[in-house]
């Protein structure tokens, strides 16, 4: 593989795979130690009618119009969620379940107005991604990188991710200390004056934002995958949340690379000769590391007494 | 604050812990209604009280981790948000998941992240109050042991370095020696008394009864109403544990109770 042929048509979509896979592995962590990993999927699933109705209004495929969209989706999603959580019995999860599930419903509904109007929106698109398509058509080999032209050109959605990554890096650092107490004991936490549920929001916002920028580049799959799986893994490899995090960004990276690969050059190795969705296999690879980590983790027995 | 009318004068000044009216409800049903309370200076203070009584809920009201649907606390006669710093809270130790990725020396250092706020770094100083609340609790050897591996009256002892490493003058602990060992129970209450001869005030939620008047100096009787407060001798009377725990503990038993104290 030459660079000609990697760097327009490979390492864009490498990179912007690793860089959503580890934007929402870093919240993915809190999420499971928090037993609060269904809500990436909520996140993922609500992000529909936010997208549908952004698009609807705008009646153009415009992409910040639906992260726009997708973000206040989100937002209702998670605060209706607290609501219900506050003013019934019903346990979270149930709630989760059907906040969601009611949410993505009313997508699909919207949708079906949405086809009748002059413009097409795609449904695959929107929930499978399409890491493939995401191509650097003025790069010309290694040097391309140096040019400041090319670079120019680069897909607006690797920009865009990295930006997001950065943000939550930047929030992870400062709030890190507030987080993990909160996450670990959250009465002691609030006994602090800590405003625990104000945080418990952030990271969910956080999240949020990581889901719905990572969705617009690679699809709800990879999003729900990288979550959880990383972040799972990564507790069996550790005792310390700090190597924990660590872990679970080198988890996401290997998932995002290998997978890219696999799914590209795979079917050619073993004699087919298309190639398969990469953000499927991305997810798949994430799980199966999940699975390995499972079997021979370090830490992967339960220590409670 | 909105607080501040011809009511807070009732609010004890000397007092560590002053409670005024105190009411908490989850749902229909009050789980604390118009309570009383205030806690001595220097002195160890339990609270009792049958299962469900709001013995628990009276502290995290008290720190505001449970929402009050009235009344008043004043903390060294001062509003909560402000003296927060002198109160260190130990929650029941099953109230987390001690499969938490961290070590003993983590779990005691969130115990100066008051102090330490969001960015500063751990100092040698920092490390140092850890390592001596650790001592105090005769932990020293377990710093970097997985909080997972620990026995429950190993990780009880940890949530209490944790409240030592805050150098607070006032304790609130929830149940310290629920499913500790024999050890751990004493060991516990040998550093509680000497919290208190070093000018601190405890107050405890206790279950057992038998131990009342050993280990406490003050009482605080509750069913969700305040039944009584008070010096333990005065307080701990067969009418009042009886008037707490209705028909739950027979006439002999009490007795039984009261003669353990004074051995």
């Amino acid at each position: 593989m030459n660079g000609a042929e990697f760097v327009p048509l490979s390492l864009p979509p490498i990179l912007i795979g690793i860089l959503a896979a580890i934007a929402c592995a870093l919240p993915g962590n809190f999420l499971v130690l928090r037993k609060q990993a269904l809500i990436g999927d909520a996140i993922s699933h609500v992000v529909l009618p936010g997208i549908v109705l952004a698009f609807l209004v705008t009646q153009a495929l415009d992409a910040w119009a639906m992260l726009l969209g997708a973000g206040a989706a989100a937002l209702f999603a998670v605060v209706m969620i607290d609501v219900i959580k506050r003013v019934s019995r019903i346990e979270v999860g149930a709630i989760m379940g059907v906040v969601f599930t009611t949410l993505f419903a009313l997508g699909v509904l919207l949708l079906e107005q949405s086809s009748a109007s002059s413009v097409h929106l795609d449904v695959e698109h929107a929930l499978m991604g399409n890491l493939e398509s995401l191509i650097w058509l003025e790069a010309r080999g290694w040097a391309s990188l140096l040019d400041p032209v090319a670079l120019a050109s680069l897909p607006t959605e690797l920009s865009r991710l990295a930006l997001t990554l950065v943000l939550i890096v930047v929030l992870l650092i400062i709030f890190w200390r507030p987080l993990t107490l909160s996450t670990f004991d959250e009465g002691y936490a609030e006994s602090l004056g800590l405003p625990v549920r104000a945080i418990s929001l952030g990271l969910v916002m956080v999240a949020a934002l990581a889901a719905v920028t990572a969705f617009d580049a690679v699809g709800s799959i990879i999003v729900i995958a990288m979550f959880i799986c990383p972040a799972a893994a990564a507790r069996l490899m550790t005792d310390r949340l700090r190597s924990q995090i660590w872990w679970s960004v080198g988890f996401a990276t290997l998932s995002a690379s290998l997978g890219y690969v696999l799914a590209g050059y795979g079917p050619l190795w073993i004699g087919l000769d298309n190639s398969v969705s990469a953000a499927g296999m991305i997810a798949t690879v994430s799980g199966l590391i999940l699975a390995l980590t499972a079997v021979l983790g370090p830490k992967r027995c339960a220590t409670t007494t | 604050m909105l607080r501040l009318h011809q009511n807070d004068q009732t609010l004890d000044p000397q007092s560590p812990l002053a409670i005024r009216g105190l009411s908490v409800s989850y749902g229909e049903k009050p789980a604390l209604f118009s309570v009383d309370l205030t806690v001595a200076p220097y002195s160890m203070t339990a609270i009792v009280g049958p299962n469900g009584a709001g013995k628990s809920t009276l502290l995290k009201a008290a720190l505001g981790v449970v929402p009050r649907l009235s009344g008043q606390v004043s903390i060294f006669g001062r509003a909560l948000a402000s003296e927060r710093h002198r109160i260190a809270y130990v929650p029941q130790r099953a109230s987390v998941d001690w499969d938490f990725p961290a070590n003993v020396r983590d779990v005691v250092l969130m115990g100066l992240y008051g102090k330490m706020g969001l960015l500063r770094r751990i100092s040698r100083d920092d490390l140092a109050i850890a390592e001596d609340a650790l001592a105090q609790v005769g932990m020293q050897d377990f710093a970097h042991r997985q909080i997972g591996q620990l026995s429950g009256g190993q990780q009880q002892r940890i949530f209490l370095a944790r409240a030592l490493a805050q150098n607070a003058d006032l304790y609130l602990l929830d149940e310290p020696f629920a499913g500790v060992d024999a050890a751990t129970e004493a060991a516990i209450i040998t550093l509680l008394k000497k919290l208190k001869d070093a000018g601190k005030t405890v107050v405890a939620v206790h279950h057992d009864l038998s131990t009342v008047t050993a280990y406490f100096d003050h009482v605080a009787m509750i069913n969700t109403r305040l039944i009584a407060q008070g010096p333990v001798a005065q307080v701990f009377t067969t009418a009042h544990l009886q008037e707490a725990y209705g028909g739950r503990l027979a006439t002999a038993q009490i007795d039984r109770l009261r003669e353990a104290g004074h051995y």
